[in-house]
């Protein structure tokens, strides 16, 4: 049987559950690499490797995130599993939300960089271009915002996962599991 | 009170009204007028920004140099080193802490001409919520009417700042423990 690469109405595709899983670290690493980028000094080796890893990954991650949305419009989603229907609302707003913090803390960090009009470098494999600055000081804006959204982004994958869990362990169903074995069915 | 008493008394009338000073008020709105630093880098080479937003005005007479009074405020939040990530770090809590001290300050005590043209210029600057006093070396670049029916007079200072006496701790290196600051004044008479 060929791995299906592509969503059915009953489980998801390889495309999916990769870019998941790809993003899903990228974020959890990305945060407390940032919080350490706070507290470097002038004379830490790290000064300028840890936030040039920062940038790249995060412009990579924007790249990721762009074809993991393209990817689901264009992909049947399958089917939420039952659950009473407050619970169902919630977990809707948690997987919106997750989009939404995402981009918000990804643009945010772009526009930290971008302020002056130098482009972001990724790995000394292509520059992303900046865009013009929006507004006076968009550096120091856009950083508090970064580390708010952010901060929120983390919080709110911390409960995804923990739900995640619940789901697995307390109410037996297939969500865990679905995002793990693309030949998971769940029958709805 | 004799007649002498009288007459020295008019001499000095007369010599206060004609040294009274003219009053000038900065152009920083025609950007002729610019508040620069200068720190190095590692002591191997100059980082150099400015401010761009001040205000300020100052009172000179050629007759009566001594006379002189400058008073300068300086926007901290408007630091400028061309490059965004380090601007954002300058007005952070380890430089200028611009959240908690928005506002920087430099009023004149005295104005010290030496013979020479120079002059040294004394006062107060209040940065980053220190208030210190500090000497400004002075030359004067020239003053005379400009095409627009003004009268203008301008000059340049030179000072020395030790970021530790203003409470910046940051450790940017032995050769980077001092700032120093490069300011073109000029002045439209009012």
């Amino acid at each position: 049987m060929a791995i299906p690469v592509t969503d059915n109405p009953k489980s998801f595709g390889l495309g999916s559950i990769l870019l998941h899983w790809f993003t899903a670290l990228m974020i959890i690493g990305m945060y407390p690499l940032g919080l350490y980028i706070g507290t470097l000094t002038y004379y830490d080796a790290d000064y300028h490797t840890v936030p040039y890893w920062h940038k790249s990954i995060g412009m990579i991650l924007m790249g990721l995130m762009l074809v993991r949305v393209l990817w689901r419009t264009m992909n049947t989603t399958p089917a939420p599993l039952p659950q009473p229907k407050p619970l169902l609302l919630a977990t809707k707003a948690a997987h919106l939300l997750l989009y939404l913090l995402t981009a918000t803390t990804l643009i945010s960090g772009y526009m930290i960089s971008t302020a002056d009009g130098r482009g972001i470098e990724v790995f000394n494999w292509f520059e992303i271009p900046a865009l013009p600055a929006v507004t006076e000081n968009q550096e120091d804006i856009a950083g508090e915002i970064h580390y708010l959204t952010a901060t929120m982004l983390i919080s709110l994958a911390a409960i995804h996962a923990l739900a995640a869990l619940k789901h697995h362990f307390i109410d037996k169903d297939k969500t865990l599991t679905r995002m793990i074995n693309m030949r998971q069915e769940t029958n709805q | 009170m004799n007649l002498k008493t009288v007459i020295a008394g008019a001499i000095l009338a007369g010599t206060i009204t004609s040294a009274q000073a003219a009053d000038y008020v900065i152009d920083d709105k025609g950007a002729h007028a610019s508040i620069n630093f200068s720190i190095k880098h590692l002591g191997y080479s100059w980082v150099v920004g400015r401010f761009n937003e001040f205000n300020g005005s100052f009172s000179y007479d050629e007759a009566n140099p001594a006379a002189s009074s400058v008073t300068v405020n300086i926007k901290p939040a408007s630091v400028d080193s061309n490059h965004a990530e380090r601007d954002k770090h300058l007005r952070s809590e380890d430089f200028l802490a611009v959240d908690k001290f928005p506002e920087a300050k430099f009023v004149s005590t005295a104005f010290t001409p030496a013979d020479d043209g120079s002059a040294v210029l004394s006062g107060n600057l209040t940065l980053r919520g220190v208030t210190k006093p500090i000497d400004i070396s002075v030359t004067k670049i020239g003053e005379g009417k400009d095409p627009w029916g003004g009268y203008r007079a301008g000059f340049r200072g030179t000072t020395e700042l030790k970021l530790k006496e203003y409470g910046i701790n940051f450790n940017l290196g032995p050769a980077s423990e001092s700032v120093y600051l490069n300011l073109n004044v000029e002045g439209i008479r009012q």
